[in-house]
């Protein structure tokens, strides 16, 4: 670590990866992957979802170990048979998702597994004075001593980077850092990046807002599917280079169906407010209201922590809203259990879909069927054969590629689950059917067939409801696009609208 | 036999797979039946009675007991939860059911009512049912961890079955004909067919349990409540219904077993069953039954439960003592865990 002071001529490579390959289950996330950080500069990985960055960036911190390949750190090549050797090496992350244990104190999260002891045991009074002095840094308002369970999330990601930074590292990933921060908090968080590299340090950064990582890059490396696609300093590209790079030519989520005229309102929400499920004393829906007709499909767009999975876990029946009503074809059902309402003809497919979506004991058929388990009992027992049959226009409708309905449904591919749990949704016939995040983590081709499966159902005269936090899904097939802010609607677009008037509604825009 | 027997569906697809499966890994799913077989032939050459048909069906009685409990374990387990209560259960049924017969005094009218064997058997299941829906409205509706809930229920069933009996033991049971409540001990002691009725009472249980489990919605809902609860939710299963049902389940067949227990012995004692609720549980996990939930059937479960008597009651035939046979017990059961671990494990789960 001490090195890092050592006079070394900017822009020398310290770390670099070199034909980086990874599967996980035989799936191959990364592809040999080439690529260099350079000394004191701002390296920034682009990619869609299901990339392969997080894996990237993993493998660089000694998370995870390279199928093949090798990293090089200063010339030489090196295993990090650990995060922590990784970080006695200097090299710290900043996890996407955060890595901090609720029930303890921001103090001992930043010092969590290398607390500083002395002969009376842990020397709480150092660790809070370093503390206080970090957070100062970052321009937060933090007692030391709050649980970090009672900080909202913005917060706990500032938590989550001075954690790194308090290691002293030379090389700094910084995966998601600014996905819960505020415009100002983001402007303090680069402004302590530029801090950092004057002093030599390396950051290794990943966005999904372009424009904002544009702002502080000094090179630009994009991966698509497992592959590098291009690598090129700051200098020399642009928003269009990256989106180009980042998508390929042929990038097509399709456009909103036609051709057909919409219904009657199928779904309309009034004045709703929910309280935040985790208790944090403020509503994450608040007084909103929103009407769906047959054969519309909406798009909610809007950052992390907008409210858009509350309102729609809240219309389907998971969480409960404290004012407000949720009418179904005219008929209010805020009262009634989720089960009943998937039988009137709503359904959820929930945002992550390994915890609330699947059923990971259970084959491929049976989660598919799981749904509508009444639709092939007869009588007591459940029918064999109309089971098949459902399972296997299920297959269809949603185009599941699986060796049959009874291999285990981990034997999927991403995208092949994900289609799974909207085909188990689908296959309660539904009048409106929710989506949230349908696209996440799942690749580009898969993501095309499902807004396909959307669009095709909406054709059909069912209501499609989904979210997304990637403008360009927006501007897929979407005939009516909502931006949501802290629990409200911010703003309202038909389809011809545009990626920057989207991203400045939703307060993503930096001042550019 | 580790698979879920929910899988109501088969394709060719499979059926080819399962013909083309390893020795290594055949001899892992079937591991409970090898081992079962495995049993019987080392005690046929130890002992030469072992394998007797008298002696097979002796034992068989014996599982009996365990293997009522084992059903209603395993759907607890399936759901994702565990019931420590149901030796306790047991117990507190069967001095009830004792206490029964012994009459009931109606002071105010100065009379003792003697209700009929029949009428035992009902107001003891229903005491089994209502001590299982407390601990499944606990779980369910107030969120009580299960561990804990049952654990609570254990001590209090426990300890009501003390108070009741002032911790003594019923040892007529045998009714008057004069009453007309004879026939407590038909349960315990009487055949059809030859088979003990204990024995009976544990197949018909089982094969009614097993068609629930595979061919019934609620099976299925049980699979995937405890597969995955949060997926099931909002899937629209009635998670909590479907806990309730499985803790109530579980209070049926501890009175059940209380039932058949008591009859065996012909005495109703407070301290019965002490213990049985780890039995039972072993017998669920050596059937491959996986403790997290939603993996499991009554096959493995009943040949977990027959693993474990077969083996006790052959120490006991080639006079091992019964210090040995709780070493040997507990073994099995660590072996029985590692296997599942290598075989869930193997197969990759990741979250």
């Amino acid at each position: 670590m001490s090195d890092a002071a050592t006079s070394r001529p900017a822009g020398e490579v310290v770390l670099a990866a070199r034909n980086i390959a990874k599967s996980y289950n035989g799936v191959r996330a990364l592809k040999g992957v080439n690529f260099d950080i350079h000394r004191g500069q701002v390296t920034t990985l682009f990619g869609e979802n299901g990339a392969g960055k997080s894996t990237l960036m993993k493998i660089l911190s000694g998370v995870v170990q390279p199928t093949s390949g090798e990293i090089v750190l200063d010339g030489q090549p090196i295993v990090f048979s650990s995060s922590t050797d990784a970080r006695n090496h200097g090299i710290s992350i900043i996890h996407q998702e955060l890595s901090l244990a609720p029930n303890l104190s921001v103090r001992d999260n930043i010092f969590m597994g290398r607390e500083i002891t002395g002969p009376t045991g842990v020397n709480y009074a150092e660790e809070e004075r370093q503390v206080r002095r970090l957070l100062a840094e970052l321009e937060e308002d933090i007692d030391p001593l709050t649980p970090v369970e009672e900080l909202r999330l913005g917060q706990q990601q500032i938590v989550e980077i001075a954690r790194a930074l308090s290691v002293d590292s030379r090389i700094l990933i910084m995966d998601e850092p600014t996905s819960a921060l505020s415009a100002t908090e983001v402007e303090v968080l680069f402004s302590v990046i530029r801090d950092l590299t004057a002093k030599g340090v390396s950051i290794v950064y990943i966005s999904h807002h372009l424009e904002e990582a544009l702002q502080i890059t000094d090179h630009a490396v994009v991966l698509r599917d497992g592959n590098m696609t291009a690598y090129a300093p700051r200098a020399d590209i642009d928003l269009e280079w990256i989106v180009r790079n980042m998508v390929g030519e042929n990038y097509d989520l399709g456009s909103p169906p036609t051709g057909h005229d919409f219904g009657p309102v199928m779904l309309s929400i009034r004045e709703l407010t929910v309280p935040d499920p985790a208790g944090g004393g403020y509503n994450v829906v608040d007084r909103m209201s929103l009407d769906v007709r047959a054969g519309e499909i909406v798009c909610i767009y809007g950052l992390m922590g907008a409210g858009r999975t509350e309102l729609l876990e809240t219309v389907a029946g998971k969480l409960s809203a404290t004012s407000g009503e949720i009418v179904l074809e005219g008929k209010e059902i805020s009262h009634l259990p989720i089960g009943e309402r998937i039988s009137r003809g709503l359904a959820l497919v929930p945002e992550d879909r390994q915890r609330y979506g699947l059923v990971q004991t259970m084959s491929v058929g049976q989660n598919l069927s799981l749904a509508s388990i009444m639709e092939f009992t007869r009588g007591i027992f459940t029918s064999v054969k109309l089971e098949r049959a459902l399972v296997q226009k299920s297959i269809r409708d949603v185009t599941v590629k699986t060796d049959g309905p009874d291999v285990p449904i981990g034997s999927l591919s991403g995208g092949n689950q994900q289609k799974v749990v909207i085909g188990k949704m689908l296959a309660t016939d539904p009048k409106v059917i929710l989506l949230d995040e349908p696209s996440r983590g799942i690749d580009i081709g898969a993501k095309a067939e499902v807004f396909r499966i959307l669009a095709h159902h909406a054709a059909a005269g069912q209501a499609v409801v989904f979210t997304t936090s990637e403008v360009n899904e927006c501007l897929s097939i979407a005939h009516r696009i909502i931006i949501m802010r802290r629990g409200r609607i911010s703003a309202e677009f038909t389809s011809d609208i545009t990626k920057e008037k989207i991203m400045a509604a939703s307060g993503e825009a930096m001042a550019a | 036999m580790t698979q879920p027997s929910a899988n109501g569906i088969s394709s060719p697809a499979a059926a080819v797979r399962g013909t083309t499966i390893s020795p290594i890994k055949l001899l892992l799913k079937g591991r409970a039946f090898f081992a079962l077989i495995a049993i019987i032939i080392v005690f046929s050459f130890l002992s030469p009675n072992y394998l007797t048909v008298s002696n097979l069906l002796i034992m068989s009685s014996h599982v009996a007991i365990y293997g009522i409990l084992a059903i209603g374990m395993l759907v607890v387990i399936l759901s994702g939860g565990i019931d420590l209560s149901v030796g306790s259960i047991l117990a507190l049924c069967g001095v009830v059911a004792g206490a029964l017969m012994q009459g009931v005094k109606l002071t105010p009218l100065g009379v003792i009512l003697f209700p009929p064997v029949w009428a035992v058997v009902v107001l003891t299941c229903a005491l089994g049912a209502l001590l299982g829906a407390l601990n499944g409205i606990l779980i369910a509706w107030f969120r009580v961890p299960a561990f804990v809930t049952t654990l609570g229920v254990m001590y209090m069933a426990r300890g009501i079955a003390l108070l009741q009996t002032n911790g003594l033991t019923y040892n007529n049971l045998a009714g008057r004909p004069e009453l007309g409540n004879t026939g407590f001990d038909w349960l315990g002691f009487n055949r059809l067919f030859g088979v003990p009725i204990s024995v009976l009472v544990l197949a018909a249980l089982a094969v009614l349990t097993g068609l629930m489990l595979s061919r019934s919605s609620f099976g299925r809902w049980l699979y995937a409540a405890g597969g995955n609860e949060n997926a099931a939710d909002l899937s629209g299963v009635p998670v909590k219904r479907v806990k309730i049902t499985v803790y109530t389940l579980s209070g049926i067949l501890s009175a059940i077993a209380g039932l058949v227990l008591s009859s065996q012995l012909t005495s109703a004692g407070p301290t019965a069953g002490t213990t049985y609720e780890l039995t039972a549980i072993a017998a669920v996990v050596i059937g491959g039954a996986a403790l997290t939930g939603g993996r499991g059937t009554v096959r493995g479960t009943m040949l977990g439960a027959f693993v474990i008597g077969f083996l006790s009651d052959g120490l006991v035939i080639i006079g091992v003592s019964s210090y040995w046979q709780t070493v040997f017990t507990g073994a099995v059961i660590v072996l029985a865990v590692l296997m599942n671990t290598i075989q869930y494990g193997a197969r990759g789960i990741r979250q």
